[in-house]
This record gives structure tokens, C-alpha cells and sequence, in this order.
């Protein structure tokens, strides 16, 4: 039965054993099917903590953590929770296990035990997707960074998880990576997937359909993404604000264009010089 | 250090052969086969028996014999310095005297026996290498090894850890290259000075490498976990090992070939005074 | 007293079939107290080009020179160019190895041999620039978080006092915070010291605002060498150089081309600022009063 949330956090702490102060305070939040949800904050702010609580890497301290209904705290249900909540990291490097591109993404659903056959097909389909089908016998040490990051999404493809949890995956990418990477997960939501997409560039998160800022270990923003990224609260929260909404944001505050302008530069461009 | 990019662990060249589509477990097994048949060795026309055997072999495998022989460069020291030992060192009829050493019949047929015993066994070794993947041979270990497992052998874990290292040595090689890079430019004089300078200079590349070693083995751990793997039990493969008819046929052709060799080694002695 | 780099040329293994050519006919120069941005996609040919500053990587067609000192194979001079160029790499916290931080960042001095008590003086300088206190001296430098690591690196080679500083995408990974600091860290080094600066960057916008001059290399070739201001109308026109023009640019571009009077430039504010001052505004605006009305 299909949960409606993919994710449910209740009045969830985490501290580290050993660290003096929690790295996740209270956090209570709950994650729709087919969201494209970007999770914010500076370092610090407790931005991986909470991708590996959601993927039952971490444990939650106090309060509990469910995916898709099954909780985190049951040794029984860490596989399925594993299965249905694949998660990328920031280093392109030190996720890649296979010498392949094909052998790296077989090995989900290898450890799934899925016959040859499927696997086989589910690898193909995941790399179309993810748009390296050309590169599948050649050896991972000679992709780009996008590319092994996109490799990393289509291993997670391949074992067909509903949800796609990435943390920081565009940290260490060049500007193109950073690009690929977006493109995949823009078609991958539109696919239906949920994506729970965490980063400090503010940027990278006008494509979500709600953002969530964390700061200290806390929830202290939650709501469509032109509402949560205004200028002034931004700077609090150790974020820079990009450009496009700081444009924006002057150029509403002067009456240049109308407030409800969309953000991107698009809209900016047809607003200031409408066609006559 | 970017050359060695293009050369594999074992110089594996990927070319379309007889051999190179053999199952890796036959070929492992013959090559034990060839590496003790040529141990039993005794008369030099033998050898040249051998010699024909290899010639073939690298016919059947599409490989150039060029490059089959260069497989043997690197232990060519040391092949040199064993028939150099047998010849000086060797107990029986003198034939020629280089100031204090004494040169022996004996001492010469032994110097040849073992120079091209070591030099048979590097190539036939190489053979496999050339000729099976990396992966091909790790799967092909694990899967002869895994009727010990019930006696507590790692079969699996042995061959996993041998195919993450190998995929990470390009890497490894590459990072080596930076840190030294780094270094050299701080002043470190890892090109000039005596053995025992250049060995305190390695320090401040060797530490380094380590900690990336090991921060490495930890996130990629987190990420295997995370992708659901969880030993070997229960685990597929999308390409698994299918042992075929030719496989028997290669296997029974090479143990055949070495029992003919050895007959014919041994009914030499009506006809040629054995070597040793 | 420059760095002079003239018809530069580095090719990867040359007669063999990985021979690739990352370097073809490079040429500028480095003043003291410039700054220069190298900029181009990935492969072009600048980290190849850093490599050569420090003599690391001997010249195969052309030359390179520094302060005079001509960077050549056997030369012997090479570490006198490493004294004088600094090299920090991509992700220098990679080369962290000494048991205490006051070991790391004297590392490169004790390296030049230079005497103990100049070594203690220059760590001192190189952390209290980097602003690393000195209660921190004897603790591991593994002990510390990543964009501290990078400024106990950044401050190792510093402390080697060196005349010019050659920076691989220094920024790469920092959140927006610590980029700052480190910037502005840079520009005061150029100013209060004099030293002449070369940063390898993806970030055109980065490039675009701080540097004097700007070299952009496309597949090892000098596609434009000159000062920022003179690169915009290039970033516009071409997007053959596999290098998005930062948005902001784009936009101005467009709106220049639709007839509205702002400035070619990458600053939003700029931007901003022109497009509220556009008398042309105050036309449209009337106009809109008057549709409401």
C-alpha cells in the first residue's frame, strides 16, 4: 500500500556520540510522493545528518523516522528502507565500487539478487536515463565528476528507488557537471520520482517545488522557494542568496516589474521589456 | 603517471579470441596445469616443446607474441641473477675458470634449466592476465575458492576486496602524483639526494595517501551499505560464470598436453642425457 | 621582474597513442601585484599551465620565466622558481602530513633552509594572515574542520614568502562564507604585499571581479588574453569557449539588444541600478497607470 508520504519525521534529535550539542534539533517533517524537496543550510546546519537519518544510516537520538511507514529504528525493515531511499553523496569518488560503468550500476541490484537477466535491463534503462549508455563497458576511473555523480543516480535507477536523497552531489562538480546533474534530476522528477535534494547553493534549488532551511540543527524555513530565499533572512542563515533573486527582489522593491514575477530569467527579461 | 591509465593490473588486453571467451575458472586451472608441468621439466628439447606451446597459445589468443613476451621484462633481473648463482655456485665436472668462480657442466645446465623455468612460468602466468579481466579473474577466485566457505574461508570478501582495490589503483596512482607534485613545490626533494634523503622525503606523501586510504575505505563502506549490500550471501551477478563445453575441452586439451610432454620428457632419456 | 611566459607548448606523451596535446602557443605575463585569471573548461589546459609556473613541468616548446630565471630541464635553478612561486593545488588540504600545524606550515621554510628563527617568524606571519591562532600551533592539523585544513595549507605555503602565488581553484568546495574570507584574504596579499597573483578558475563571475586581467584558454589555445571589461562583449557574442557567460551578463546583453540603456555587466546590483534609473521606466510606468486607470 502506498504510503502519501515517503518520509516522516517526527520531533526528531540526533547527537553524535561524544559531541556536545545535537546536530539535529526537533525536526519534524513530513515529505510528499513526487516532491522535489531542497534541504538548505550552511555547514554545520545538520544538512547530512538528516540525509543519513533518512536513510536509516543514523538512528535517531529521540523521536522516530519513517520511510514509506517502515521505521528507521527496526533492524528488520533497514533493507526495504535502503531499497526505497537511495542515497548519493558529496564525493564523486568514494561511492563508485565497480571498475565499469555497467558493473557499478549492476551492483544494487546485485545485492538485491535479482536474476542476470534483469539486472542486466535494469542497468540499460538506468544508464539511458541518466544518459550513459555510451559509456557502459568503459573502466569509471575516466569519467568527469558529473559523470560519476550521474553514474551514482543510476545506481540508485537500477535497484528502482522511489526516492533519490543526494547530499551536496554538486559540491565538488565544475559548472558543466553541476549542469548534467540537474538536468538528470529535472526529468527524473518529472518522471514522478521524489527527490530530496540537499545543498548550500541557493541556485540549485529555484527548480524544487519547496525548500527547507535548516540552521543549527533546526527547521527555521519550510515553503515554496521564492517565499524562503528573500535577501534579508538569508544572510542569517550563513546562505548567499543568488543573484537572479536579489535582481528580483530590487526590482520588485522599485516597482520595475510586477511582484509576481517569476523567478528566473526568463520572466525577469520578458517583464522589463514586454514585447509590443 | 597518466601512461599507466591505459595499462591495467596484469596488462589485460581486451581483444575478441578463443581464449579470452574461456571461462576465467578454466583458465585458472590450466594454468596451474602449464605453471606445474613446467617444474616437471627435465630435457631442454622439452622446453622447446614448451616454446611451441606458448607460440600457440598466442596465436589462439590474438595477441601479438611481441607483447606476450614482453610480459617477462620485469623479472628479467632476476632470471639473470638466478642463472648467474647456478652457474658460479654449482658442484661437479669444471669447465672453465673466471678467477676464483668455477664454471661447471653442471652448473651450466642448471643455469639454463631454471632461466627458463622462471621465464616459462612468468609467461604462461601472464597469459592469464592478458587474456581475463581484473573482474573476470576475481569472480573466477571466488568461485573456485567457494566450496571452503562452509569452512569459514572468505571467499567472497576476497574477491571483493580485490576488485575495489584494482578499481581504485588509477585513482591512487593519480592522487600519488598530485601530493608529490604538492610537496615538491613546498621545497620537499624527492628527485635529488641520497637513498635515505629521498626516503625521509617520502613521509610527507606517504602520510597523506594514507588518510585518503582510509577516509576512502569509510565513505565508501557508508555507500556500499546504503546501496544494500550486505555480504555475500544471497548476491547475483549480471554477468555470471557459465562454464561451457569448450571449457572442458580446453581443460582436458591442456591436461592431456602436459601428460603427452611429460611421456615424451621421460622416453627422451633412451635418447638425450637428461639435464639434471 | 615578471613571470614571462611566451609561445608555451606541453604535450602528454608524445609518439604514443595517448599523445595529447594540453598546451599550444601560450603566451603572457605575470606582474607583481596583478592579478590574472585563468580561465576555460575542463581539459584546457590550466592545471598543466600552473604546473609549468613552478617549474614543476619543464617547457616543450617555448619558454617560461621567472624573474629573469629561465625554467628549463637541467637547469638546476628550479628551486629558486619554487622559492619564488607559490603553488597551491586543488584541494591543498589533500597535503597535510605534519604532526602539528606550526610543523606543517614550516615545512616549505625549513625545506629553503631557512634559519630557525626565520622559520618561527614566517609561520607566525603566514598563520596570522591566514588567521590561524597560535594557541592552535601544537594541535594535529587533522583535528580541524575542512576549510581550516585549506587555510593551514594556504598558510604553508605562504610562509615560504613567496613573490607570486599560483592558486588551482582555491574556492572549490568552501560554502559561500569561507569563499568570501578567502577572496578578500587574496586581494589584501596583492595590495598590502605586493604579490602578483594567478587563480585558476571555473567561476567567471569570480574572474570577472577581481582579477586585472584575464586568460582564457580553450582546448590548450589562447582564445583571450586582456582585461575584463574587454572580455564581456566577447563572453556574449561566442559561446564557443564551453563556458556559460554568467547569467547577470546574459540578461544585460538581451535587454542592450531590446533597446533598453544598461551597462554589458555581471553585478546585479549594477544592473539593478541602471534598469530603476532607465528613463524609458517612466514612460512604461505612465503607460501602466493610465491601462489601470
Amino acid at each position: 500500500m502506498p504510503q502519501e508520504f515517503v518520509c516522516d519525521l517526527r520531533e526528531v534529535w540526533y547527537t553524535y556520540s561524544g559531541a556536545r550539542a545535537p546536530a539535529l534539533r526537533d525536526i519534524s517533517l513530513r515529505i510528499q510522493r513526487g516532491e522535489w524537496l531542497g534541504i538548505l543550510g550552511s555547514n554545520g546546519s545538520g544538512k547530512s545528518t538528516l540525509a543519513r537519518v533518512m536513510n536509516a544510516l543514523l538512528i535517531p537520538t529521540q523521536g522516530a523516522c519513517f520511510v514509506e511507514g517502515f521505521p528507521t529504528s527496526d533492524t528488520a525493515s533497514l533493507w526495504e528502507i535502503r531499497r526505497r531511499m537511495a542515497l548519493v553523496f558529496q564525493n564523486p569518488e568514494n561511492q563508485i565500487v565497480g571498475a565499469t560503468v555497467e558493473d557499478d550500476a549492476a551492483f544494487g541490484p546485485e545485492n538485491l539478487g535479482f536474476p542476470p537477466d534483469e539486472i542486466r535491463s535494469r542497468v540499460r534503462s538506468a544508464l539511458a536515463v541518466t544518459g550513459l549508455s555510451a559509456k557502459a563497458g568503459k573502466p569509471t576511473y575516466t569519467l568527469s565528476g558529473g559523470e560519476k555523480q550521474r553514474l551514482a543516480i543510476a545506481g540508485a535507477l537500477a535497484i528502482d528507488s522511489p526516492c533519490l536523497v543526494l547530499d551536496e552531489p554538486t559540491a565538488m562538480l565544475d559548472p558543466v557537471g553541476r549542469a548534467e546533474v540537474l538536468d538528470v534530476l529535472a526529468s527524473l522528477h518529472a518522471q514522478g520520482r521524489t527527490i530530496l535534494y540537499i545543498t548550500h547553493r541557493l541556485e540549485e534549488t529555484l527548480l524544487c517545488s519547496r525548500v527547507v532551511v535548516l540552521n543549527n540543527g533546526a527547521v527555521v524555513a519550510d515553503g515554496a522557494a521564492d517565499d524562503v530565499l528573500s535577501a534579508d533572512a538569508c544572510g542569517g542563515w550563513g546562505l548567499e542568496p543568488p543573484p537572479l533573486l536579489l535582481l528580483r527582489k530590487a526590482l520588485i522593491d522599485s516597482g520595475r516589474i510586477p511582484s509576481d514575477t517569476l523567478p528566473s530569467y526568463t520572466a525577469l527579461e520578458a517583464a522589463l521589456c514586454p514585447s509590443s | 603517471m597518466r601512461f599507466l591509465n591505459h595499462m591495467t593490473f596484469g596488462q589485460y588486453i581486451p581483444t575478441e579470441s578463443l581464449i579470452h571467451r574461456l571461462d576465467p575458472r578454466c583458465k585458472i586451472l590450466a594454468t596451474t596445469l602449464l605453471l606445474t608441468g613446467i617444474f616437471l621439466a627435465d630435457h631442454a628439447v622439452v622446453y622447446i616443446l614448451w616454446g611451441v606451446a606458448l607460440i600457440v597459445l598466442a596465436g589462439a589468443s590474438k595477441l601479438p607474441i611481441r607483447m606476450v613476451l614482453g610480459s617477462a621484462r620485469p623479472v628479467l633481473i632476476l632470471v639473470l641473477f638466478t642463472g648467474l648463482l647456478h652457474l658460479f655456485f654449482t658442484d661437479g665436472t669444471p669447465l672453465v675458470s673466471v678467477g676464483p668462480l668455477v664454471i661447471t657442466r653442471e652448473g651450466i645446465r642448471l643455469a639454463a634449466a631454471m632461466s627458463f623455468r622462471l621465464v616459462f612460468l612468468v609467461l604462461f602466468a601472464s597469459f592469464l592476465t592478458l587474456t581475463t579481466s581484473p573482474m573476470e579473474l576475481a569472480d573466477g577466485i571466488e568461485s573456485l575458492f567457494s566450496p571452503l566457505v562452509r569452512f569459514g574461508f572468505p571467499a567472497h570478501e576476497l574477491a571483493m576486496m580485490m576488485t575495489i582495490s584494482l578499481r581504485f589503483i588509477p585513482t591512487l596512482l593519480d592522487e600519488t602524483d598530485r601530493i608529490m607534485k604538492a610537496q615538491i613545490a613546498r621545497g620537499a626533494m624527492l628527485d635529488q639526494g641520497n637513498f635515505f634523503r629521498r626516503l625521509q622525503s617520502f613521509l610527507p606523501v606517504l602520510i597523506p595517501l594514507f588518510v585518503i586510504v582510509f577516509q576512502r575505505a569509510e565513505d565508501l563502506a557508508v555507500a556500499m551499505e546504503s546501496r544494500c549490500y550486505k555480504g555475500g550471501s544471497g548476491r547475483t551477478r549480471m554477468n555470471p560464470l557459465c562454464w561451457k563445453n569448450s571449457d572442458s575441452f580446453a581443460l582436458l586439451g591442456v591436461a592431456l598436453g602436459i601428460v603427452l610432454v611429460e611421456c615424451a620428457d621421460r622416453n627422451l632419456s633412451w635418447f638425450v642425457t637428461p639435464l639434471l | 621582474m615578471s613571470i614571462v611566459v611566451s609561445a608555451l607548448g606541453y604535450t602528454y606523451h608524445p609518439g604514443t597513442p595517448l599523445e595529447t596535446v594540453a598546451l599550444e602557443d601560450i603566451s603572457f605575463q605575470l606582474e607583481p601585484g596583478q592579478w590574472i585569471s585563468v580561465v576555460g573548461h575542463t581539459g584546457s589546459g590550466k592545471s598543466t599551465l600552473a604546473q609549468h609556473l613552478n617549474g614543476l613541468l619543464p617547457p616543450q616548446r617555448g619558454s617560461v620565466e621567472v624573474d629573469g630565471i629561465p625554467c628549463r630541464k637541467g637547469e638546476g635553478r628550479l628551486r629558486e622558481i619554487r622559492r619564488i612561486v607559490g603553488l597551491v593545488f586543488q584541494y591543498p588540504e589533500q597535503q597535510l602530513f605534519a604532526e602539528t600545524v606550526f610543523d606543517e606550515i614550516s615545512y616549505a621554510p625549513r625545506n629553503w633552509s631557512c634559519p630557525e628563527q626565520e622559520v618561527e617568524r614566517r609561520v607566525r606571519t603566514a598563520a596570522e594572515r591566514l588567521g590561524i591562532p597560535e594557541a592552535t600551533f601544537q594541535r594535529s592539523p587533522f583535528h580541524f574542520s575542512g576549510g581550516e585544513k585549506r587555510k593551514i595549507a594556504i598558510a604553508s605555503v605562504l610562509a615560504a614568502s613567496p613573490r607570486y602565488l599560483v592558486l588551482d581553484e582555491p574556492t572549490a568546495g568552501l560554502d559561500t562564507t569561507s569563499r568570501k574570507e578567502l577572496l578578500a584574504l587574496l586581494k589584501e596579499l596583492r595590495s598590502s604585499e605586493g604579490l602578483g597573483i594567478l587563480l585558476i578558475t571555473h567561476d567567471l563571475e569570480m574572474a570577472l571581479e577581481m582579477s586585472s586581467r584575464i586568460l582564457l584558454l580553450h582546448e590548450g589555445r589562447r582564445f583571450f588574453w586582456g582585461t575584463p571589461d574587454e572580455l564581456l562583449p566577447e563572453l556574449t557574442e561566442r559561446n564557443a569557449v564551453r563556458l556559460a557567460p554568467p547569467d547577470i551578463l546574459a540578461l544585460s546583453s538581451r535587454l542592450l539588444s531590446r533597446g533598453c540603456s544598461v551597462p554589458l555587466t555581471w553585478d546585479w546590483e549594477t544592473l539593478a541600478n541602471a534598469l530603476n534609473r532607465d528613463p524609458s521606466f517612466i514612460l512604461r510606468k505612465n503607460e501602466a497607470d493610465e491601462c489601470a486607470s
